[in-house]
């Protein structure tokens, strides 16, 4: 009687757990159904379609390696690397720095700090083509702002945009005054600080950038490793600011590298080859990521790991 | 910081041929309202169904992440079920992904459906997802309700359906707050997808269609200002509406790493 008793609880607990997996499991279904069709299934396609010379309109070839013995016989190819490769460069550290700074300064007990931050932030929510058209005047050679401020300096006009070396850096300039939701995390990531390390550092003698040096920035490294490893991913795809404002020029100084896959493959149809440029894409971010995860161990700071 | 932002509103004030006067005109005397007036209705552009387009979609996709993304969060926050966490990963892993990769096939296989050129590709796969950033949002809010409101619910004889409808939902409005306008902000400036969906002119979004301004009859630039300045508006109406709910999803979505 027991027995039977103990083997129906049993029984009945399992199907409970059935019932329980089986209804989990319709609730992710809708993901999973899109993730099997417009991801896993894409990434499959565009893997097989990067050997092949789909061009659209033409017959579909296999050529094996072909797109990318190509690429790297292509000029632009690795002419668009590299500008995303120093944009990325240029900007990502300047990014975090400005953002941090930001934040650190927003908060200390100023008056009216609700406002600053409204005002740092709105910019990064700023539509990227009103953002592009503000900006290409702020550029303009002739009458733009960022010249009238050179001349405050006494400094000679420049052409920013429509010069080749100015056209990178005009762009990181733009781009970082997005800083705001980079802020709002390394903000928050402050805020989680526990007072009584500045307190118990206080009585210590500290000063205040030995607090900084000692406490806020090993208890920050979560955030910033947060931050990094977005702003990283992001930056290697910016896209829509040369679209508009340059179209890649002047003489492809800011044909970024998505760009330049959308040139491929939507202006040219030369689908094939755009697709194992986009492979490319993908296995560089994977690569800098996994660097990036493998070398946080180091220097990335949780507290949940030493109570562990 | 707030330069660019007066130099905007100033410049979509001023009579065409007076916005590049130097040194700077701060104020212009007398402000051109007209302008505005001109940028929607006599631009040449069809700049009324532009506004509709991306109202469309926008309104489309919030509805579509709210749902999709929301009970994917909570099948993964509050159910169990075998190859679970190994999916959460999945789903996590997909925030690397390049979008670029899988725009080329998708776009091959919203061309083969007859999709371009119609809303279809910038809403259809919305409401089958959501968006990982989403989920991730929705699940760990969801981790943080007490399981025993379930099995109350539960006790009182609620499905699974009438569980995450009735008790969870109606608990989490800070991220459903911050998710829809995540999402509308997304779709609001999104460029690229538009740009590469759609081809005609009246079927454009407003991030798309304001680059025709560039081009018509020279760069008039005081009414691409105009225009870009009604752009901004309905996302800063929302941001001063729904500040703390915007700061605490950034917020949550900073600590991911945790």
């Amino acid at each position: 009687m027991v027995a039977v008793r103990a083997v129906w609880a049993s029984s009945s607990r399992t199907s409970a757990f059935r019932k329980e997996a089986l209804q989990g499991f319709l609730c992710i279904v809708p993901w999973l159904l899109g993730f099997l069709i417009f991801t896993a299934g894409p990434m499959v396609a565009s893997l097989w379609l990067s050997t092949t010379d789909y061009e659209i309109l033409r017959p579909i070839h296999f050529i094996g390696s072909g797109n990318f013995t190509r690429a790297l016989r292509d000029p632009l190819f690795s002419k668009s690397l590299w500008n995303t490769a120093f944009y990325t460069g240029l900007y990502v550290p300047l990014h975090i720095l400005t953002a941090l700074l930001a934040a650190i300064l927003l908060n200390t007990n100023v008056h009216g700090k609700g406002i600053y931050r409204v005002i740092f932030y709105v910019p990064s929510i700023m539509p990227a083509v009103a953002n592009v058209f503000l900006w290409m005047w702020i550029f303009n050679p002739e009458y733009g702002l960022a010249n009238a401020l050179l001349n405050v300096f006494g400094l000679p006009p420049q052409k920013w945009l429509y010069s080749a070396d100015l056209a990178k850096p005009s762009f990181v300039i733009m781009a970082l005054w997005g800083l705001g939701s980079a802020m709002l995390i390394f903000l928050a990531g402050l805020q989680g600080i526990d007072p009584v390390l500045y307190e118990a550092s206080s009585i210590d003698g500290a000063s205040a950038w030995t607090k900084f040096w000692r406490i806020t920035l090993p208890m920050l490294t979560p955030t910033l490793f947060f931050n990094l490893t977005m702003g990283i991913i992001g930056s290697f795809q910016v896209f829509t600011t040369a679209f508009i404002a340059t179209g890649g020029g002047p003489n492809n100084a800011t044909l970024f590298y998505v760009l330049y896959i959308y040139r491929q493959g939507w202006e040219f149809t030369r689908m094939g080859y755009a697709a194992a440029l986009a492979w490319v894409l993908f296995a560089i971010i994977l690569l800098v990521t996994l660097i990036q995860f493998r070398m946080a161990g180091r220097w990335v700071y949780y507290e949940v790991e030493r109570k562990g | 910081m707030l330069i660019p932002f007066i130099w905007l509103l100033s410049t979509s004030l001023k009579v065409r041929g007076t916005e590049f006067t130097f040194p700077p005109v701060w104020i212009p005397n007398p402000p051109v309202w007209r302008n505005y007036y001109t940028a929607i209705f006599e631009s040449g552009l069809p700049f009324t169904r532009f506004l509709l387009n991306t109202a469309i979609i926008t309104g489309a996709n919030m509805v579509g992440v709210l749902f999709a993304a929301s009970l994917a969060g909570f099948g993964f926050a509050r159910m169990r079920f075998p190859g679970r966490d190994k999916l959460f990963i999945l789903v996590l892993s997909t925030m690397m992904l390049p979008e670029i990769v899988t725009q080329i096939p998708s776009y091959l296989l919203f061309r083969l459906l007859g999709w371009i050129d119609t809303f279809l590709p910038l809403i259809v796969p919305t409401y089958l997802g959501g968006g990982a950033f989403n989920i991730f949002l929705f699940r760990q809010f969801f981790m943080g309700i007490p399981y025993e409101l379930d099995e109350a619910a539960r006790i009182d004889g609620a499905g699974i359906l009438q569980t995450y409808l009735r008790v969870i939902l109606p608990l989490s409005k800070p991220v459903l707050t911050a998710v829809a306008i995540f999402t509308f902000l997304g779709n609001w400036n999104s460029f690229m997808g538009p740009l590469i969906y759609l081809n005609s002119l009246e079927k454009m979004t407003l991030a798309v269609g304001l680059r025709a301004f560039q081009g018509l009859r020279g760069t008039e630039w005081n009414l691409m200002m105009a225009a870009a300045t009604i752009m901004l508006i309905p996302v800063l109406v929302l941001f001063f509406a729904a500040q703390r709910y915007f700061i605490q999803g950034i917020v949550t979505t900073g600590f991911g790493g945790r």
